[in-house]
């Protein structure tokens, strides 16, 4: 098999990977088993694995409140993310953050925020450190359509521009800020032409064709490792359920999101895979059943973790020991 | 072009750069002799951009303005006394002394106040459009700010709204080159602020701020285009400050400016270059000017004189106009 | 001990140059640091002293901020200059979701060597916009440390310190400071963080201060001398922690209290130590706990209006004979 029909392969693989999780995580969630709320990226699983797949352990990435698929696709842990969206002590933040605020320093991942726009400047700090550290990683901030309108997008690509970070500006521009749809909310046809306002290359791509994503982002990771500065890069495509599990979705019709059922990213590289003879029914049930199985595993892991001690919620605050009772009043 | 703009108006304008100038300078002698507290941040070199932009608004239009404001102040009508009082801290300013130099307002006159936060005027200036919109009148909104601000991520929610929404908004970079020490082509990287205009799918233009008629004539297309619905316009006036970032700043901005480059900037001092076109066009005589110079100067005065003769707040004036 | 006479500013400067040496990670960012040395000059130097570590950027203390906080995640030490403690407002989302809850959010991950500088304080006729004491923000928001001391001696070894911290700090320093002078060791010394110091032992009453409000309550014991008060200064030096041990311990000697900052008394950091103490130590007290701090409205520009608005060591004596129950003379 050729090298590249294997990464392709792997590309495939995880992109199931993710939908699967998604979807499971639907269900743990419609079953009460998660609390809080859940953002799925469903349909958005080229820009994730197409721009990780690009990426080494050591470079960084910050993610957004829709970020479960960059964790998994940067190589986060699938036991210890079910066990932070169940609130588990085994969770990655030790059940603190929950779905919307999952990190790995070990992986890179700067975590994911809550704060529509919140990554950006986290980026650009990162950037500035490894270029004063003298290290060819690169950082990548995943950000949606919605955050290209507010202040930190511009403050964060005017820095890096001038300074020539070494940083890749996802745009996952799935149609909609919450409820608000992209046209009403932006001055301009695309998230890329705002490239021109910092001088820096922006392409605007098919966010839902895998290998056009992995194109663009190899190429813009490349022009960072070698010092010319950052890119801004758009994926276009479509989240297929709404912002969060429960939203009634007033503001788009059911035919608009069947019609993108069509351009689902994981059918169409399937698609591809088997007319290219990469891939075929057994290979691909054995993918989809491995995965099931991994997942599984993880949710028992989840399910089997214990809940944190009440007075775990003291700790963390400080790196250096503050007594955790300090915290409140001595009374 | 240019005869379109009437000698009357010309002559109005010339008088309002002279007046920016001189009060300005009286402004930096009253610091000097400790008259005026804090600190001031005079715009003498930047006049052509006041008048250019304000002389195309009417009164009823509003005006959003920065730190280095009392040229806009001035081009937008305020009254000269009451400015003076308000630099000098006395209970007849603008803002009963409760603002200085910084924070001068006139709302009677459309001016909406300058702002001591860089970028802060441009979300209200969107707000002022939304504003006019809902009401349905047919004022514009001149909104300044620096070459610094454009590096807000306010510059960025404010432009990309005003274009969404196609408010009647100018925004006007009086873009004198620093960011108090911090040069453009060091902050930005791009060539123009201008091209900025392209992100968010509005006109943009980069022009001479030292050419009086040149802003003029730009602002003034802009007006129209914002008063009959076309929306928003981005206006990079290119220019220069004579003096430094504040009356605190060493050898007026030496430490961050060469003395060739202040040199050949006051070469084209926006005054100079615009009475050397009035005289060449018989539009201005020695007569005239010496009438402008003796009138400018008695108003000067006489806002010199009541500044000082005013008296101060009563402390427990503090504790006043908080709240309506 | 080999003192020297410093400034803040010296002190301050010598603190950072000292801690540059020391430790490749940290570097300095913010506007107008390298042509113009700082806007108070407090840089001066340093830029030739450490090219590249000390780093000018645009106006945007959204991503000044929210870059300190990226480059803290990932190997560096950054200290961030915010030009005026206002414009922290300008980069609250960064301070307040981003740098104060990251660490705890994540499940304690992260370290965040970060300072934020911020000279604040009223007295220059800088008008509302330049002029504000905002500590209490930033003591209520779990997840930050504050410090605002007063003396060079403190502020060189707190501002040591909090560049070692691996916690993020917002550090207050009035701008009325800068130039007032102090003894200063040239011999290496850190002050740890969270810990108050006696400026004047006495017994009659505390008078608990920080920031220049410290100075003021030394002027106002020296006053109250030849009236025979004995009032004791603590100066907190670090707001958060809190050093409860020392206020506790002088409370219990003297039994009676009076709280002093310059921000307004309304919800200020006053209120959380009084609260404390009546909480604590009630049965220790002789009389009300009193606050003194500025009347709550924006810093006002005329000297008449912002002499009256802030508090100074007349006020401070005031309140010392009404806590013991004297007519002043």
């Amino acid at each position: 098999m050729k090298e590249d029909h294997q990464i392709w392969l792997e590309l495939y693989r995880m992109m199931v990977k993710i939908r699967r999780f998604e979807t499971l995580t639907g269900e743990l969630f419609a079953a009460g088993k998660i609390p809080g709320f859940i953002h799925l990226s469903i349909g958005q699983e080229a820009s994730s694995v197409g721009v990780c797949s690009t990426l080494r352990p050591e470079d960084y990435i910050t993610t957004t409140h829709r970020g479960h698929g960059h964790v998994i696709a940067k190589g986060g842990d699938v036991k210890r993310m079910f066990a932070e969206l169940m609130g588990r002590s085994t969770g990655y933040c030790k059940g603190k953050g929950g779905s919307m605020h999952i990190a790995d320093f070990s992986l890179g991942i700067l975590g994911a925020n809550g704060v529509v726009a919140g990554g950006f400047p986290i980026i650009v700090g990162a950037g500035l450190s490894i270029k004063l550290r003298g290290t060819d990683q690169v950082a990548v901030c995943f950000f949606g359509d919605g955050a290209s309108n507010r202040g930190p997008f511009h403050e964060a690509l005017n820095m890096a521009s001038i300074w020539k970070l070494p940083i890749l500006f996802v745009c996952e521009n799935n149609q909609f800020a919450s409820t608000t749809s992209f046209h009403y909310s932006t001055s301009v046809k695309s998230v890329a032409q705002r490239s021109i306002a910092y001088g820096i290359p922006g392409r605007s791509v098919d966010g839902n064709d895998i290998l056009e994503v992995r194109e663009a982002a190899l190429e813009a990771v490349e022009r960072a490792r070698k010092g010319e500065g950052p890119t801004l890069i758009e994926n276009r495509t479509y989240r297929l359920r709404g912002h969060f599990e429960g939203d009634p979705q007033r503001y788009r019709t059911k035919e608009e999101v069947e019609n993108f059922l069509e351009k689902d990213p994981i059918k169409r590289f399937q698609e591809f895979l088997k007319n290219e003879k990469i891939l075929n029914e057994e290979m691909d049930r054995q993918i989809w059943q491995a995965i099931d199985s991994e997942l599984t595993d993880a949710i028992r892991f989840a399910e089997k973790s214990p809940y944190p001690q009440p007075m775990e919620a003291l700790r963390d605050l400080y790196a250096e020991d503050v007594d955790p009772l300090f915290q409140r009043s001595l009374a | 072009m240019v005869h379109s703009i009437d000698p009357t108006l010309h002559l109005k304008m010339y008088e309002q750069m002279i007046t920016i100038r001189s009060f300005e300078e009286r402004a930096i002698e009253l610091f000097e002799h400790n008259l005026i507290r804090g600190n001031i941040h005079p715009c003498i070199g930047q006049e052509a951009v006041s008048v250019g932009v304000c002389s195309p608004l009417r009164r009823e239009d509003y005006m959003v303005n920065t730190h280095r404001g009392h040229g806009n102040c001035i081009a937008k009508g305020a009254d000269l006394k009451r400015m003076m009082a308000e630099l000098l801290g006395k209970s007849t300013g603008y803002c009963k002394g409760k603002g200085g130099s910084m924070h001068i307002a006139d709302f009677e006159g459309g001016n909406l106040g300058a702002n001591g936060i860089v970028g802060a005027g441009l979300p209200i200036a969107v707000g002022a459009g939304i504003s006019i919109q809902i009401r349905g009148t047919d004022q514009v909104v001149a909104c300044f700010f620096g070459d610094g601000a454009v590096n807000q991520g306010t510059f960025h929610e404010s432009l990309n709204m005003a274009a969404i929404w196609k408010l009647p908004v100018i925004f006007v970079c009086e873009n004198n080159q620093y960011a108090l020490s911090t040069p453009i082509r060091e902050a930005i990287s791009v060539s123009r602020i201008s091209d900025r205009a392209l992100a968010y799918g509005i006109p943009g233009m980069t022009i001479d701020g030292n050419d009086v008629i040149e802003v003029y004539k730009q602002m003034k297309e802009a007006v129209e285009r914002a008063r009959t619905g076309k929306g928003p316009t981005l206006l990079d006036c290119v220019t220069y400050r004579f003096f430094g970032h504040f009356t605190g700043d060493p050898g007026r901005g030496i430490t961050y400016r060469s003395r060739e480059e202040m040199e050949e900037w006051m070469g084209r001092c926006p005054i100079k270059r615009f009475r050397e076109y009035l005289f060449r066009e018989k539009i201005l005589t020695e007569e005239t000017e010496k009438g402008i110079l003796a009138k400018v100067k008695t108003s000067i005065e006489e806002a010199v004189q009541f500044a000082m003769e005013s008296p101060f707040p009563l402390p427990e004036e503090a504790t006043q106009d908080l709240f309506y | 001990m080999n003192l020297r006479e410093l400034t803040n500013t010296e002190a301050m400067a010598e603190a950072l140059r000292e801690e540059m040496i020391r430790d490749p990670s940290v570097f300095i960012i913010g506007e107008d640091l390298v042509a113009h040395g700082g806007i108070f000059g407090q840089f001066i130097g340093l830029p030739q002293a450490f090219p590249g570590r000390v780093i000018d950027t645009p106006i945007s203390e959204t991503a000044i901020v929210g870059a300190g906080l990226g480059a803290a995640l990932t190997g560096m030490r950054p200290f961030v200059d915010l030009h005026f403690a206002d414009f922290t407002t300008c980069a609250m989302d960064e301070i307040v979701n981003q740098v104060a809850k990251i660490r705890y959010m994540f499940g304690g991950q992260a370290k965040i060597p970060l300072v934020i500088w911020a000279p604040d304080g009223a007295g220059l006729s800088a008008a509302a916009h330049h002029s504000q004491s905002l500590e209490a923000w930033f003591i209520h928001t779990p997840g930050l440390k504050v410090v605002s001391p007063c003396f060079p001696y403190d502020v060189k070894g707190l501002i040591k310190a909090s560049i070692r911290s691996d916690d993020p700090i917002i550090f207050f320093m009035h701008k009325k400071i800068f130039s007032s002078k102090g003894p200063v060791p040239a011999e290496e010394y850190l002050i740890p963080l969270g810990k108050a110091e006696i400026k004047r032992k006495g017994k009659d009453v505390t008078l608990i201060a920080y920031s220049i409000m410290v100075l003021h309550a030394l002027e106002a014991a020296k006053e109250l001398e030849k009236e025979g008060i004995d009032v004791e200064v603590l100066d907190l030096r670090t707001l958060w922690p809190m050093d409860w041990e020392s206020i506790a311990e002088s409370v219990t000697k003297t039994h009676r209290v009076l709280i002093a900052h310059e921000a307004c008394v309304t919800c200020g950091f006053g209120a959380e130590i009084s609260a404390r103490i009546q909480e604590e130590l009630f049965d220790e007290l002789d009389a009300p706990i009193l606050r003194v701090g500025a009347y709550r409205v924006p810093i006002p520009f005329s000297p008449p209006l912002e002499r009256f608005v802030i508090p100074g060591k007349e006020s401070l004596i005031k309140s010392i004979y009404k806590i013991l129950g004297k007519e002043m003379n």
